[in-house]
């Protein structure tokens, strides 16, 4: 038995026979040919880079379809990287110059590139190392014509072990058969991880020399939780980890069943939780993890993708998206939040010496009405799709709520003359995320539909700290008793007056947060559609009468620690078999 | 009068802003603006330099958060690829 720790890629365990991956690595002799047949050699060149370049084409579309755009985006540049001319022209140089074979001048300049980046500091971008590998070794396998390794049709259930798995066989792994993996090389940011995590597949990686220690057919335990593997293991360590699969694997199926349960204490009182989303398509993503609605439709994405201003048809289309696929569940789109540290190319250059605390998010478009009208017209255009509101962030006067009101009346007036129909009694609501707007709760009560509490903004604000400061970060905490008391004079000030008040900071989504959230009385939280089903899950675990209780102890707490402290054993305590 | 040469350079400094530093995403934001001018755009990052529409180049020049990139375009649209140029970079690529 060998056990051996690497660094986690991708919770989970597996427990299986070992398949070891054939780590070929083309070495190509140095050979020089005759004159004639340069040409030729160029034309071998040519047709291996066009036949890789299709080849992660196809990829491209296989990630976007199965993991979505971000992974897409990969292949994205390996496919640009191939078609490079400058790539093409570097080996050309070779073969003319030296008379090298077509595959030892590949060879060479992508030698040479991997050198340069074995030196660099930075992991993150060291890891790209891993993707010149792999698109190394596709063009060589062009040049030279052998088949395409296969990892897509494994007959029985394997862990794979190996050297390293570059991202294009990572996001062909036949997911029935692919138990977990472990590699030798790589980090937690190689793309590799970071596909593994995303097809739920246990793997540690960064290993060394795992492919030294197992022969295929042996037994291999898979801890990818913890980042350990062990190698034939004795039958009290396969019972222990069958143990530990068997618990990760109910934790993520109860999960997974709650989608369709009703967020309800053990008392029976109702929750209603929504979903931010920034694009369109994560609307239905959002439906599916058990959305009753979205509370924050972060609309700056819109403007960040692209170097102008998106006209009002792009704005509609992707506001009305949104609204249909809710289906007549409420959608709260927040009006754009740009700048501090979310600029947009058409915003020019920003001169504000302290960013956070300039003119960004609705001061910025108080004094840019023509886009801000565009953008309001879009989203009034929109609303007789279905159930829309309209929320206003970053706020800290009540004339600043009145002025963005205004403008809003004038748009609703302009539409009405141009015989466009629109929702004339739209909630208007706004978030609380500045100490002032929460301070000031009560008046706001009186001029807002409904108020959102933003626990990020409102925490950064009321403790004086930049978060993205890795030298003050430390101090930034949203269970800081004077967040926690601003928190609560906001629930209470809405409650008073009967006006709808949610939450959509990250603070609604982070599980041990949620007795005492329901404790100060919130009934409504937004969060990331990932985080719902946990939420969900704390929510049935407790009581209204305990939430209380929790938030009554909490508020009497001094430092920041004591109730971190307290609400991890208050989060423990509530259903033990489960955090596992 | 006699026509003058149209073509001006123009050099800017820029500061890598985002965590990942110039990694793939980036680097096709970066080339696709470089590719939609008329002018030649080299970029220098220490004592590496590329041809900012050749995103393989654009990856070897290793410019991590914080890199001090100078940028210098060549041609009669000059002026507007920096400027557009600096505005992508001041999005923090749209990343943090």
């Amino acid at each position: 038995m060998i056990t051996k720790k690497g660094i986690t890629a991708s919770p989970g365990v597996a427990i299986g026979s070992v398949l070891v991956l054939d780590t070929e690595e083309y070495r190509i002799p140095r050979r020089t040919i005759d004159v004639v047949q340069l040409p030729g050699q160029i034309r071998n060149l040519d047709a291996a880079l066009e036949a890789s370049r299709q080849e992660v084409s196809e990829l491209r579309m296989a990630a976007a379809r199965k993991l979505g755009d971000e992974t897409a985006v990969i292949f994205d540049f390996h496919e640009q990287f191939i078609s490079d001319p400058k790539l093409r022209d570097g080996v050309v140089a070779l073969i003319e110059k030296h008379h090298y074979t077509a595959a030892f001048a590949f060879g060479q300049v992508m030698n040479q590139r991997q050198r340069q980046f074995q030196d660099i500091p930075d992991p993150y971008l060291k890891e790209r190392v891993r993707d010149l590998f792999d698109i190394e070794k596709r063009v060589l396998r062009h040049v030279l014509g052998r088949a395409r390794e296969d990892m897509t049709r494994l007959t029985e259930p394997v862990i794979i072990v190996a050297n390293d798995i570059t991202p294009s066989q990572a996001i062909l792994l036949d997911r029935q058969h692919t138990l977990g993996f472990a590699i030798n090389v790589g980090g937690q940011t190689s793309h590799t991880s970071i596909i593994a995590r995303m097809l739920g597949i246990p793997a540690v990686v960064a290993l060394n020399d795992i492919t030294a220690d197992v022969a295929g057919g042996e037994l291999l335990v898979v801890d990818g939780t913890n980042g350990i593997v062990v190698a034939n293991p004795d039958k009290e360590t396969i019972a222990r980890y069958e143990e530990q699969r068997r618990n990760y694997e109910r934790f993520a199926g109860k999960l997974r069943a709650l989608r369709d349960e009703p967020a309800i204490t053990r008392d029976g009182v109702p929750i209603q939780l929504l979903a931010n989303i920034e694009v369109p398509q994560e609307a239905e993503h959002a439906f599916e993890s058990g959305a009753e609605g979205i509370g924050l439709y972060r609309t700056e994405l819109l403007f960040l993708a692209t170097p102008r201003i998106p006209s009002e048809e792009e704005q509609y289309e992707a506001f009305r998206k949104v609204a249909q696929a809710a289906d007549g569940k409420p959608v709260i789109i927040r009006t754009i939040d740009l700048g501090a540290d979310k600029l947009s190319p058409a915003m020019g250059p920003q001169h504000d010496h302290n960013p956070v605390l300039g003119l960004r998010s609705l001061r910025y478009c108080l004094l840019h009405l023509d886009m801000f009208k565009m953008h309001l017209r879009a989203i009034l255009r929109a609303s007789v799709e279905g159930d829309v509101r309209i929320m206003f962030p970053m706020i800290s006067s009540v004339m600043e709520l009145r002025q963005a009101k205004a403008t809003l009346a004038d748009v609703m007036e302009d539409l009405e003359e141009e015989g466009i129909p629109f929702r004339r009694d739209i909630p208007i609501g706004m978030m609380v995320e500045t100490p002032a707007a929460a301070l000031l709760s009560t008046t706001f009560t009186r001029e807002a539909a409904f108020l959102s509490i933003g626990t990020n903004d409102l925490t950064q604000y009321t403790l004086a700290v930049d978060r993205a400061n890795e030298r003050v970060a430390h101090l930034y905490s949203a269970h800081n008793p004077a967040v926690l008391k601003l928190i609560h004079q906001v629930i209470r000030a809405a409650h008073r007056r009967k006006v709808a008040v949610s939450l959509c900071g990250e603070m609604a989504g982070t599980a041990i947060y949620c007795q005492l959230l329901l404790g100060l009385g919130l009934q409504s939280m937004s969060m990331a559609p990932a985080d719902i089903p946990s939420i969900k899950r704390v929510i049935r675990a407790t009581t209204m009468e305990h939430c209380q209780m929790i938030a009554r102890k909490v508020m009497q707490f001094d430092a920041d620690r004591q109730v971190l402290n307290y609400l991890r054993d208050e989060f423990r305590g509530l259903d033990p078999e489960d955090q596992s | 009068m006699e026509r003058m040469d149209p073509r001006v350079a123009v050099e800017r400094e820029i500061v890598i802003p985002n965590k990942e530093g110039l990694h793939f995403r980036p680097i096709m934001q970066f080339v696709d603006i470089a590719q939609r001018f008329a002018s030649g755009l080299t970029v220098h990052c220490e004592d590496r330099q590329a041809d900012g529409r050749s995103p393989m180049e654009m990856l070897m020049l290793i410019a991590t958060q914080g890199a001090r990139v100078r940028v210098v375009a060549d041609g009669t649209d000059a002026e507007e690829l920096i400027t557009e140029l600096i505005g992508l970079v001041e999005s923090g690529f749209g990343e943090t």
